[in-house]
């Protein structure tokens, strides 16, 4: 397998989408080639950076100050009628 | 290297309650989805837009919408999905009057110099997050994200950050299924590259610019 195939199949590997033989031949590169084995750890390290990562929280504040004004529009709303999605 | 685990799981039979009660009128069920919702669309919403205040409006908008609009959801995918979809052609709306000189569309497809090809392979040190404080991690990752094509971050935020599955991406932003994973791919190998000038462990974290 060359470096360009195992790229192409990263996010397939990532996600766990792949059949058994397949994961074996990537598993088989990421053995013996450094840079794949780099590439895809800190791939992986990205994802979960993000998705741990605590950027743009909806503040307890603003998000009382949200839902009041949310519920008191759909409430009038009832009155105009259904908007276009 | 194990896979990545997913953050959302499936629907609860819970919100199907919830989702039927509110169409028939029961605004304290709609009121629990908003709660159950609100922080995943402000995100979205934030990520997309890059502004606060737009993000604010989004969230609301998207309610409102979504509750004049229940008679039309059939059901057939999840309330989150469909949700998503309205946030997210909300929070476009909102791109593209802040930045009419930049053409913003989810249909394009973006050739970047830093396309798919790693150049950065140095490996990063072991915990990278802790070379930063929590603020400076904050805004590491903010400035990284935001340097994305819209259409890549987009994609990127539903499926990695929000837990989405690439059907469920796709149908959130009216994108084939091979288009979401091309985007997704290059999403996250876009912002590797940027993220190892931080955490290379060679550089230790601290001559990063």
């Amino acid at each position: 397998m060359k470096c360009s195939e195992f790229l192409q199949e990263l996010n397939n590997y990532l996600d766990d989408v792949i059949d058994d033989r397949t994961r074996a031949e990537l598993e088989d590169h990421l053995a013996w080639c450094h840079n794949c084995y780099v590439v895809c750890d800190t791939t992986k390290k990205t994802i979960e950076i993000y998705r741990d990562s605590e950027i743009y929280e909806l503040p307890e504040d603003l998000r009382t100050r949200l839902h009041s004004a949310i519920m008191t529009k759909c409430q009038s709303s009832k009155k105009s009628g259904p908007q276009k999605v | 290297m194990g896979a990545i685990q997913p953050k959302l799981g499936e629907p609860t039979s819970e919100e199907l309650v919830l989702v039927q009660a509110a169409k028939a009128g029961d605004d304290s069920a709609f009121e629990q989805l908003v709660r159950r919702y609100d922080r995943n669309v402000f995100r979205i919403a934030q990520h997309i837009t890059q502004n606060r205040e737009d993000a604010e409006d989004v969230v609301q908008e998207a309610f409102l919408k979504a509750y004049g609009n229940l008679g039309q959801f059939q059901g057939q995918s999840k309330f989150y999905t469909w949700l998503v979809r309205i946030a997210v052609n909300e929070a476009l709306m909102k791109l593209r009057r802040r930045r009419p000189e930049r053409m913003v569309s989810l249909d394009e497809e973006i050739k970047t110099d830093e396309d798919s090809v790693p150049r950065e392979v140095a490996d990063w040190s072991p915990n990278p997050e802790q070379q930063y404080s929590q603020a400076e991690l904050r805004e590491i990752l903010t400035k990284t994200i935001q340097g994305l094509p819209s259409s890549f971050r987009t994609v990127f935020v539903l499926r990695d950050v929000e837990g989405l599955s690439t059907e469920e991406a796709a149908e959130a932003l009216e994108l084939s299924i091979p288009a979401v994973k091309s985007r997704l791919l290059r999403a996250r190998l876009q912002l590797r590259e940027r993220l190892s000038r931080y955490f290379n462990k060679a550089q230790g974290g601290d001559t990063a610019q």
